[in-house]
């Protein structure tokens, strides 16, 4: 190539050349910044404070999950670094559009800016494959809400089958789905709410699959009928009156919704148009249709839900909460947030009995941070339950919470 | 075999050399470069870890991409259904990963007969679409292999499979009905596949691309190729002169069914879970991009296009909320701007001087391709 007679065009050329060149180059910047971050990881967090990663779907259509997450860790981080505690954090929050290839990225992308610590993933799947990545880096992963076994492993089901061994740094803030789907059998059964138990559940999702499935089997074991077990897919949640018809024609008196709240809106709606008029009984997913937008919620009325949260709690911690948040976000936080705010409080908790300082490498932490929330003396006390502790196996000890809705507010059930 | 055309005047090594990188090997050489200098950045430890992960699937795209390049632009069919194909074979791929993983215990030789595993359940399901299929042709080719995807996905979203010490169960309504004990469930419904070990490597990324390059660029220059493209120049011509069209449609779209359950293969082993609804209409749609953008017939260009497609919208993470934003304005400029004279000019300009660029198995006009989806 000669640039001798520069021409007009070959001036032309010679500035795209430059322009490729300049591409070239910033993509080259991109790398050795990324570069020279992975190498601070091991070495230091930025000015005595630990790094904190968190991720979540903040785009597409589970992005309320991953944005509730976000928000309240923000707050959570927030409120620790305004006071006066030694152990404070630097905080970022990436988007993985619920994919687990994404979610991967979003990991190694923290993981070069020099996570010590993650908070995440917000939904089942993607955590699934980050934990697996965070277990191999050893990363301590504390989850506030994905709440499939399998993020934790090592949990065989009722025939002694696994699907995932444990992943001893992974940890669930949440109940696990087996956890609600048993407890959910053995409220409905105990509590004598209904003989004949209609199920409609989203096939195509894994938390809502993995509830059913639970509560199907315990179902067998506090011999409760099941007279209908309906699907439906995230392509066909705008209309469920085939379900509906298919519970009211087996003469369900209780619908068991292992749901979130958006599709549980559109059935709560059908089933009164069509005058059907059931028990309902929703577990954590539920929760959050009371703020859900353009939602008649007359139509809640006397819906039973297992929930960690319940917004409209008298307590102070959850006022103040639900104050920070209306302020800061302008709507009230859900079971997503409060498990995330717990997260960052837990973690903050765990690091200051664990007495880990800043600029120990990841790995220490980790080891450190398992050990105590391990130890049979690490309890948390916190926005979704009192004196929560985990085990071995990675599971929050808490009971889900009956509560029933009255008046437009929940009201425990006893 | 490129020299043959630079015969007439006795040209220098040079030249030769030049016109050999306008063929089929400067696709390789520019594949092998690109592997080489990564390799190269990742012994020297100055790639970071976020490149680093997607390696991988750049080269499962960059697989379909080509693969999908067979079908729409070789054979000039508008298939909407590439990502159904990847994950027939990223589901039987992970199935035989996990069966063989006490018999082999070298993770190489796992992946590779899982891959090969994956290739041949894609062909099955290329070929059972396919021949009811390929007697369509349009809209209607489009239509048909749009609902096969959302099948595939339906019916692996009730999938069940697991394994114990008698072997391989299946169910289709749930982990109880596949009636074993202190068994692995392989693939658990609509929480997919999950506990698979992470066999795939950035070098058999690398290999998977060149094995998919050798059979489409061989395929093309082969007899078989000539009458693919015979027939979708000219059908009604094809046909006359005795190419059996429904014959040779079915042998590009099984061939790219079967790549792509390779790749799928590869992109399901990088990552410890895969759900089927992963593998849905966007993704089919996503791959469709990187084809047309990078020029429909143009192997080079789905090579490029799928690479930079792919690490974009990571690169652009700084941005956070206008990241999504900016992949779709980005996405709109490689559009637009070939069309724009300027550029144009520009361009012809640029690949006169850096010859590599040109490939000159590309179609000379992609509008035929085009086209060819609407003659019936």
């Amino acid at each position: 190539m000669s640039f001798s007679n520069i021409s007009r065009r070959g001036f032309v050329q010679a500035m795209g050349v430059a322009g490729a060149a300049g591409a070239v180059a910033l993509t080259g910047c991109g790398n050795s910044a990324g570069g020279s971050d992975n190498g601070g990881s091991s070495s230091e967090g930025g000015d005595g404070k630990f790094k904190l990663g968190g991720i979540g779907p903040i785009t597409g259509p589970a992005a309320i999950y991953g944005n509730a997450c976000k928000n309240a860790a923000q707050i959570a981080v927030d409120e620790i670094n305004a006071s006066d505690s030694t152990f404070k954090f630097d905080y970022r929050f990436e988007d993985d559009e619920n994919n687990a290839e994404k979610s991967v990225n979003a990991f190694n992308t923290l993981k070069d800016w020099g996570m010590q610590m993650l908070m995440g993933t917000t939904t089942t799947a993607p955590c699934i494959a980050v934990s697996k990545e965070a277990s191999a880096d050893n990363i301590f992963e504390l989850t506030p809400s994905a709440s499939s076994t399998d993020v934790i492993g090592g949990q065989p089901d009722a025939d002694g089958n696994v699907a995932e061994q444990r992943k001893p740094n992974v940890f669930q803030m949440c109940f696990t789905d087996p956890n609600q789907g048993v407890a959910s059998a053995k409220y409905i059964s105990e509590q004598k709410l209904g003989t004949k138990v209609g199920i409609i559940y989203d096939s195509s999702d894994a938390y809502s699959t993995g509830i059913d499935q639970k509560f199907l089997s315990e179902a067998k074991n506090v011999s409760l009928e099941v007279v209908a077990n309906e699907a439906f897919t995230a392509d066909s949640a705008t209309d469920f009156s085939a379900q509906l018809n298919s519970c009211k024609s087996a003469e369900a008196d209780i619908l068991f919704l292992p749901i979130y709240y958006t599709p549980a809106s559109i059935i709560l709606k059908q089933a009164k148009d069509m005058g059907y008029a059931p028990k309902f009984f929703g577990v954590d997913g539920m929760d959050g249709i009371l703020s859900l937008e353009g939602f008649d919620t007359s139509l809640a009325e006397g819906v039973m839900l297992l929930t960690p949260f319940n917004a409209d709690a008298s307590d102070e911690k959850t006022q103040a909460f639900v104050k920070a948040y209306k302020e800061k976000f302008n709507e009230t936080p859900n079971q997503f947030a409060a498990d995330a705010y717990d997260c960052v409080y837990v973690l903050q908790a765990a690091l200051e009995k664990a007495e880990c300082t800043p600029d120990m490498s990841a790995s220490d932490i980790c080891d450190k941070l398992v050990e105590v929330f391990t130890s049979s003396d690490f309890v948390f006390d916190g926005l979704t339950g009192e004196s929560i502790a985990w085990s071995d196996t990675g599971e929050a000890t808490k009971e889900p919470k009956g509560m029933v809705i009255q008046n437009g507010a929940y009201v425990g059930m006893e | 075999m490129q020299a043959t055309t630079a015969t007439k005047s006795a040209p220098s090594f040079k030249d030769r050399l030049l016109e050999a990188l306008k063929g089929t090997f400067g696709t390789y050489f520019l594949v092998v470069v690109a592997f080489l200098i990564v390799q190269g950045f990742i012994a020297t430890g100055s790639m970071s870890s976020a490149l680093q992960g997607q390696l991988v699937p750049i080269c499962v795209y960059v697989c379909a991409a080509v693969s999908l390049n067979l079908v729409v632009g070789i054979s000039g069919e508008l298939s909407l259904g590439h990502a159904g194909f990847m994950s027939v074979g990223a589901f039987t791929g992970c199935i035989m990963a996990s069966m063989l993983a006490p018999i082999i215990p070298n993770d190489f030789l796992r992946l590779l007969i899982s891959i090969l595993t994956g290739g041949c359940f894609g062909a099955v399901a290329g070929f059972v679409v396919g021949v009811p299929v390929m007697r369509l042709s349009g809209d209607y080719l489009a239509i048909v292999t749009l609902a096969f995807g959302e099948i595939i996905k339906n019916i692996l979203n009730n999938l069940y499979v697991g394994s114990d010490a008698s072997g391989l169960h299946v169910s289709m309504s749930s982990v109880q009905d596949l009636g074993m004990t202190n068994g692995t469930v392989i693939i658990n419904g609509p929480q997919g596949a999950v506990g698979i070990s992470k066999l795939s490597t950035f070098v058999m990324g690398f290999l998977l691309i060149m094995f998919t390059l050798f059979v489409v660029s061989n395929l093309v220059r082969s007899r078989s190729g000539r009458a693919i493209m015979a027939v979708r120049d000219n059908r009604i011509a094809a046909e006359s002169v005795g190419i059996n069209v429904t014959k040779y449609r079915l042998m590009a779209f099984v061939v790219s069914a079967a790549l792509a359950g390779m790749a799928g293969t590869l992109y399901a082993m990088n990552f410890s879970s895969v759900v089927a609804s992963r593998f849905d209409y966007n993704t089919s749609i996503l791959i469709l991009v990187y084809v047309v953008l990078g020029g429909i017939g143009n192997i080079r260009g789905s090579i490029i296009s799928a690479t930079i497609l792919t690490i974009l919208p990571e690169f652009l993470r700084f941005m956070a909320d206008y990241r999504m934003l900016i992949y779709a304005v980005v996405l709109i400029c490689v559009m637009v701007l070939p069309n724009v004279p300027v550029v144009q000019r520009f361009m012809e300009a640029f690949k006169a001087k850096v010859p590599w660029l040109i490939d000159k198995d590309a179609l000379e006009e992609p509008d035929l391709a085009e086209e060819g989806g609407n003659r019936g």
